[in-house]
């Protein structure tokens, strides 16, 4: 290929490649002056944080909260390939201990949230189900999370300490299937979070198990290295952990660290 | 004949299906990648994944064939639109498929009840993989064969029948032979759909070793905890791709 | 095996009534449109006609309240393209009627044989279609309708798709092979009609405007198309004062009525062309313009509007023609042949 012939071969690669980010650009212009705080949040988070990030917005002037919500693992991993992030807040220790690892934390993490976890039945319980144990039953449909994720690594933890072997029928990639499976009356039963069960209304019923308290799951938070707004970054984080942040929290389930 | 300046795009284009699949190779732990793809659990999905994509191959063509030759050879009030709605799967998205599929024979889905009244329990089973993979695999088929019938004509089935062959014979001693190509490729092009499916599988069937986890779900799952594995069944994947699509363009050319 | 056809298909304008006798080839003549591929569709069972009655013998096949499926007719068609399976080896192919008819392997093929060698293409039996010509292709064609042992034969346009090098070979084939059965012929090859029908009917505009006699007809057309088909010039009007439609003429038979419709008829050998109409002559003069020119031979065919004149080459070099000349066709009044219609 000549010289000429790969210059233009370039030239249009990279104009291929500015073509969907001036479109995206765009977006983030409408605003006019304002400045943008971007959270990469556990989807478990979702609607709780995206009240802290209105209350966040009606406090700083001219700030606009954008948030990523998705599992946490995912979104470490988005970070480590470069997004945007500027706060992160994890569903667990172990995936912001790896944020931490990769050098990319732009301060000490701090946890402001626990969770524990609860099982999720179909309106009316159908199988039956009271405690852990019940899990154990032949024909009681369990779908959990698979143990690769938080709340299946959690799932085992309970499992192990109550001395109950559940046979799941289906191990789901996030808490959302888990929850999905049961909502539909697919499963008699899902192993998920307190928060899930609260946050899904009338669609479960929680049923609340004593070694639940044994594995408590810890949510941290820390500003990403290489935020443009620091200062924003750890304001967004106490407002997280200050009595405002914290009531929200608890509203929707979450406990106190 | 064509303008020199269009390779320039033709280029990128090309390169930009091309280099995904060059990084899964440059990606792949070539020295582990037997250890890798041979685990307990990659075994099991692989086989799972060619077991139930054989399954709903068969499937889709004793089903999916009649309904070409219908859509093909027939007209019906109304017949434009069932072929729009039989293709939908091919744009729907399969999360979707899989939400439908849920809502039609799950528990508490239309058939649920009369299923289990037979007994049929297909949430969480390896029937419940099979179904999805059969519902977004069969327009591929239907398209392919319906395409051939159309590109056929019904000349020689005239011919035959005014040999004196009935319908039947008809159909099994032309048609079939006729269409014969486009039957290899549709149903390659849905075994291909079938090895792929994800969205409906974890919708409808959920994911469990050996039963439901098929070979995408198992990549799925293993991308959150050991990525060099998951990196090594996805070239696992692209490889049966490349040689599904070879063999589709053999039964093709062979038209 | 006697047919006796007669259909309506409206939204064709089609409305045929025509019979077969036993053992009779019925040339079927007409323009594209005519509705020729209507009647054989209708005959062999792929339409239903809006009103009529198909019987082959004493077999209803297509009546009010009846419909013979195609497979159940014993009605054999051989088309402009050949249509041999493609899968299948020509022996194979011929068979298939037999084995439909539910003939074992071995007599299936035994038959098949048999047909290959009435047509002369006994060698062919273990090739594919694809490695046979036109010609040969066409020869196994229809051998394979024929071991289907039908009572009615329908060929359309067999030889339409052929080149002109195997068609003498080929009608010889035919003319043996279809002698003693009932067959319906569609073609518009005046040769065909002249060496393989017994009968032709002509169709026109979904009518049959002209029926009887191969011979008589080809030699007293009374339709255009079928002047046109046996080479011949016609003119129609009414019969007045020695003329029909301004071109004098002898009558042949029974002089029409004074005002009755009549036809007349001249080959093109008997015009002779002129540039400039010639002074005082007795014959007919019909000024026209040239639409074409042929060559025939030694002869030119000059058509001008819808007749024709056959001249020698040299008086074509020396009349100077081209399309748009106008020319003067002239024909002796006794060169025309009137008769009425």
């Amino acid at each position: 290929m000549t010289r000429r012939a790969r210059g233009v071969l370039l030239g249009i690669s990279l104009a291929v490649l500015a073509l969907p980010s001036a479109s995206c650009g765009s977006d983030d212009e409408t605003g006019g002056g304002t400045t943008t705080l971007t959270v990469y949040a556990a989807a478990s988070l979702t609607s709780t944080f995206e009240e802290i990030g209105r209350r966040f917005e009606a406090e700083h002037d001219g700030v606009q909260v954008k948030f990523s919500f998705g599992g946490s693992s995912d979104l470490v991993a988005q970070i480590q390939n470069g997004a945007p992030a500027d706060v992160f807040a994890s569903a667990d220790t172990a995936n912001m201990d790896k944020l931490v690892a990769a050098g990319l934390d732009g301060g000490d993490p701090q946890d402001f949230a626990t969770n524990v976890l609860e099982i999720a039945v179909p309106p009316g319980n159908p199988a039956d189900v009271h405690s852990f144990q019940d899990l154990a039953g032949p024909d009681v449909k369990v779908v959990v999370c698979a143990p690769e994720v938080p709340c299946g690594a959690a799932t085992s933890q309970v499992a192990q300490r109550a001395g109950v072997t559940v046979h799941p029928v289906s191990e789901e990639q996030s808490v959302t299937d888990v929850l999905g499976k049961v909502t539909s009356g697919e499963a008699d039963a899902g192993v998920v979070y307190v928060t899930d069960v609260l946050a899904a209304g009338d669609s479960v019923d929680g049923i609340e198990f004593p070694e639940s308290a044994e594995v408590v799951n810890t949510y941290p938070i820390a500003p990403v290295e290489g935020t443009d707004d620091p200062d924003l970054a750890r304001e967004f984080i106490e407002l997280v952990l200050g009595d405002a942040g914290q009531h929200i929290l608890q509203d929707a389930g979450f406990g106190q660290p | 004949m064509i303008p020199r300046w269009l390779y320039a795009p033709a280029a990128v284009g090309a390169a930009f299906v091309l280099l995904p699949l060059v990084a899964i190779a440059a990606r792949v732990e070539w020295t582990d990648l037997f250890d890798l793809v041979t685990s307990q659990a990659s075994k099991d999905a692989l086989w799972l994944s060619l077991r139930t994509s054989a399954i709903a191959t068969l499937l889709c063509l004793l089903f999916g064939t009649p309904m070409a030759v219908v859509l093909a050879r027939t007209s019906f009030p109304g017949q434009g639109v069932v072929r729009s709605l039989v293709l939908l799967p091919l744009v729907l998205p399969p999360v979707v498929g899989g939400i439908a599929l849920l809502y039609t024979f799950g528990r508490r889905g239309l058939l649920g009840h009369e299923l289990d009244v037979l007994g049929l329990q297909v949430a969480f089973s390896t029937t419940a993989v099979v179904l999805a993979q059969t519902f977004v695999a069969m327009p591929f088929l239907v398209v392919s064969i319906e395409g051939a019938l159309r590109t056929a004509g019904q000349r020689y089935e005239v011919a035959a029948a005014s040999l004196g062959a009935r319908p039947t014979t008809v159909f099994r001693r032309v048609t079939l032979p006729l269409v014969l190509p486009g039957l290899v490729s549709g149903a390659v092009l849905a075994f291909a759909r079938s090895l792929g499916e994800f969205g409906a599988t974890i919708t409808f069937a959920g994911s469990l070793q050996g039963v439901t986890r098929t070979l995408p779900l198992e990549i799925y799952q293993l991308r959150e905890t050991d990525v060099d594995a998951a990196v090594a069944l996805s070239l696992v994947l692209v490889v049966v791709a490349v040689l599904v699509i070879g063999l589709a363009r053999q039964g093709r050319s062979a038209a | 095996m006697n047919l006796r056809f007669e259909a309506v298909v409206a939204d064709r304008g089609v409305d045929v009534t025509l019979d077969v006798a036993d053992g009779e080839t019925l040339a079927v003549l007409g323009p594209n449109g005519a509705g020729k591929s209507t009647l054989l569709e209708v005959a062999a069972g792929l339409l239903r006609p809006d009103r009529g009655r198909v019987t082959l013998d004493d077999r209803e096949l297509t009546a009010p309240g009846t419909f013979v499926p195609t497979h159940d007719r014993r009605i054999a068609m051989l088309a402009q393209d050949p249509l041999l399976f493609p899968h299948l080896t020509v022996l194979e192919n011929v068979a298939f009627g037999p084995r439909s008819r539910g003939a074992g392997r071995r007599d299936a093929h035994a038959a098949a044989r048999h047909w290959l060698g009435e047509v002369g293409a006994a060698d062919l039996a273990d090739r594919r279609p694809g490695q046979v010509s036109g010609g040969q292709a066409q020869r196994v064609a229809l051998a394979r309708a024929l071991a289907a042992d039908p009572v009615l034969l329908l060929l359309d346009e067999p030889m339409a798709a052929l080149d002109v090098a195997v068609l003498p070979a080929l009608r010889q084939t035919l003319r043996r092979v279809l002698a003693g059965r009932t067959v319906v012929l569609v073609t518009h090859d005046v040769l065909d009609a002249l060496l393989l029908a017994d009968r032709v009917v002509v169709l026109e505009g979904g009518r049959v405007v002209e029926a009887g006699p191969t011979a008589a007809v080809l030699e007293r057309p009374r339709s255009a198309f079928a002047a046109r088909i046996a080479g011949l010039n016609l003119v129609s009007g009414s019969w007045r004062d020695g003329a029909v439609g301004g071109v004098r003429g002898i009558p042949v038979g029974p002089e029409p009525a004074s005002g009755a419709p009549a036809v007349a008829v001249f080959r093109p050998s008997a015009v002779s062309v002129f540039r400039e109409a010639p002074g005082g002559s007795p014959r007919n003069s019909l000024p026209v313009t040239v639409t074409d020119l042929e060559p025939r031979g030694d002869q030119v065919r000059i058509r001008a509007d819808h007749l024709a004149a056959d001249v020698t080459v040299q008086s074509a070099a020396e009349l100077d023609l081209a399309p748009g000349t106008p020319v003067v066709f002239a024909v002796k009044a006794s060169e025309v042949a009137v008769y009425g219609t």
